[in-house]
């Protein structure tokens, strides 16, 4: 049982419970991020570990924090781990920290992190607490990393900032579709994402607020 | 004052919080759904924005900012590393207090906005805009100004949207694209629009 649901934890938040097609969780990086490769993958790193070991270190902590000032303890935790990224980043992998500029910051105020101390390491082992925060940021990560793959695709005719489509400035054949670059793409392909998610999944299909009634009377004609 | 009239229209509307640089985008989607409570937290977000970021602002000027604590006879240190931690837990600690108010004074706001009043302590509005300021190097004056602006901004995306949403229940949406998935499409398309402002200098 012990195995079965420890699977079941890192698994679940990938495709059938993902914090942002289902739980509408730390979307803000997931549309500014994401217009190449690079970044967005740098970027899921950054927050598969911040979610991983926050959620472990809230965890074990969990039975010495009183409620009234948990928010303040949670966000000290995860601010804390955040510098720590911020600062390797800024080490090792300069140029691109550059490029994602107050985003990493953001990291502290994605709701993924913060959520998952709230509501599932508050309440469970730190073990199972760290694959959570494993296989949450993981369910971030797919969906950022598709969204990313079609922006850089579409936009610029690369991946990884290797060009596959040659584009027309240069001599190419591909006019490359300036609107993917700009913010309101990532709108657009994230609800089309959840769309083919759940057609995939009707489970997650929201329940109607508002019923149509059928027709009853006969139209004219 | 002609400049703080041009920094606070930058702010509303050329660089939209919600709309143009995707912050607070959780609590944006997750909370217009009814045009009371869009409204309610838009107040929430205004207020909690004019009181953080001038405090942030202070607090980097006088304390983490290198030379900073020149006046305690230390000038050469640097505590800007810092600035992450101190932003979030005065906006945490605000948050809190505002929480605590809230719940003694006002029950039905507080009730209305449930979770999602400690959750405004992870909207990424409050702390992008505290990094903005401290990005952009804004004096105490301009950091009043701007962080009112992009709360009023932010405010007036989530009710935009909870309007289109009232009505928008009552339309035959496909099944997968139900709920979630088209209120990011409606959220595209308002960002389109909103990209019109951005050809404005001002």
């Amino acid at each position: 049982m012990a195995d079965a649901s420890a699977k079941q934890v890192l698994f679940e938040p990938i495709f059938s419970n993902n914090p942002i097609a289902l739980q509408i969780l730390g979307i803000c990086s997931a549309l500014a991020v994401t217009t190449s490769m690079n970044v967005t993958l740098v970027m899921c790193m950054a927050v598969i570990s911040v979610t991983a070991f926050s959620n472990l270190a809230v965890s074990l902590v969990r039975t010495q924090i009183p409620g009234s000032i948990r928010i303040i303890v949670q966000m000290t935790i995860i601010a804390s781990l955040v510098i720590v990224v911020d600062q390797v980043l800024k080490a090792f992998a300069y140029e691109i920290s550059k490029q994602l500029s107050v985003f990493v910051g953001l990291i502290i105020t994605n709701c993924i992190v913060m959520g998952r101390a709230e509501g599932f390491a508050m309440k469970n082992g730190p073990w199972l607490s760290f694959l959570d925060g494993v296989g949450n940021g993981m369910g971030y990560s797919v969906l950022l990393i598709f969204v990313a793959f079609f922006r850089e695709l579409l936009g610029a005719g690369s991946l990884f900032g290797v060009s596959l489509m040659p584009v027309v400035n240069e001599g190419g054949w591909y006019v490359p579709n300036g609107l993917l670059l700009l913010p309101p793409s990532a709108f657009f392909i994230i609800g089309l994402a959840i769309w083919g998610l759940r057609t995939w999944k009707p489970e997650q299909v929201e329940e109607p607020d508002y019923k149509m009634s059928r027709h009853t009377a006969k139209e004219a004609f | 004052m002609e400049h703080y009239i041009s920094l606070i229209l930058k702010a509303i509307f050329v660089e939209n919080m919600a709309l143009a640089f995707f912050l607070g985008m959780c609590t944006f989607l997750a909370i217009s759904k009814k045009i009371e409570a869009a409204v309610g937290l838009g107040i929430a977000v205004v207020v909690v924005l004019t009181v953080t970021v001038p405090v942030n602002n202070l607090l980097y000027n006088s304390v983490l900012r290198e030379g900073a604590l020149g006046w305690a006879g230390l000038p050469n240190v640097d505590l800007s590393f810092l600035g992450l931690l101190t932003y979030i837990g005065v906006i945490a600690a605000i948050v809190q207090i505002m929480e605590m108010v809230l719940d003694k004074y006002i029950p039905a706001l507080y009730a209305a906005l449930g979770v999602f009043l400690p959750l405004i302590t992870v909207n990424c509005a409050i702390l992008g805009a505290s990094l903005f300021m401290v990005e952009r190097d804004y004096t105490f004056g301009e950091s009043v100004v701007y962080g009112f602006g992009a709360g009023v901004g932010w405010a007036l995306a989530i009710v935009a949207l909870a309007g289109i949403r009232e009505k928008l229940k009552y339309s035959d949406v496909p099944d997968g694209l139900r709920g979630l998935g088209i209120t990011f499409i409606t959220v595209g398309l308002m960002s389109l629009g909103f990209m019109s402002f951005s050809g404005i200098s001002l």
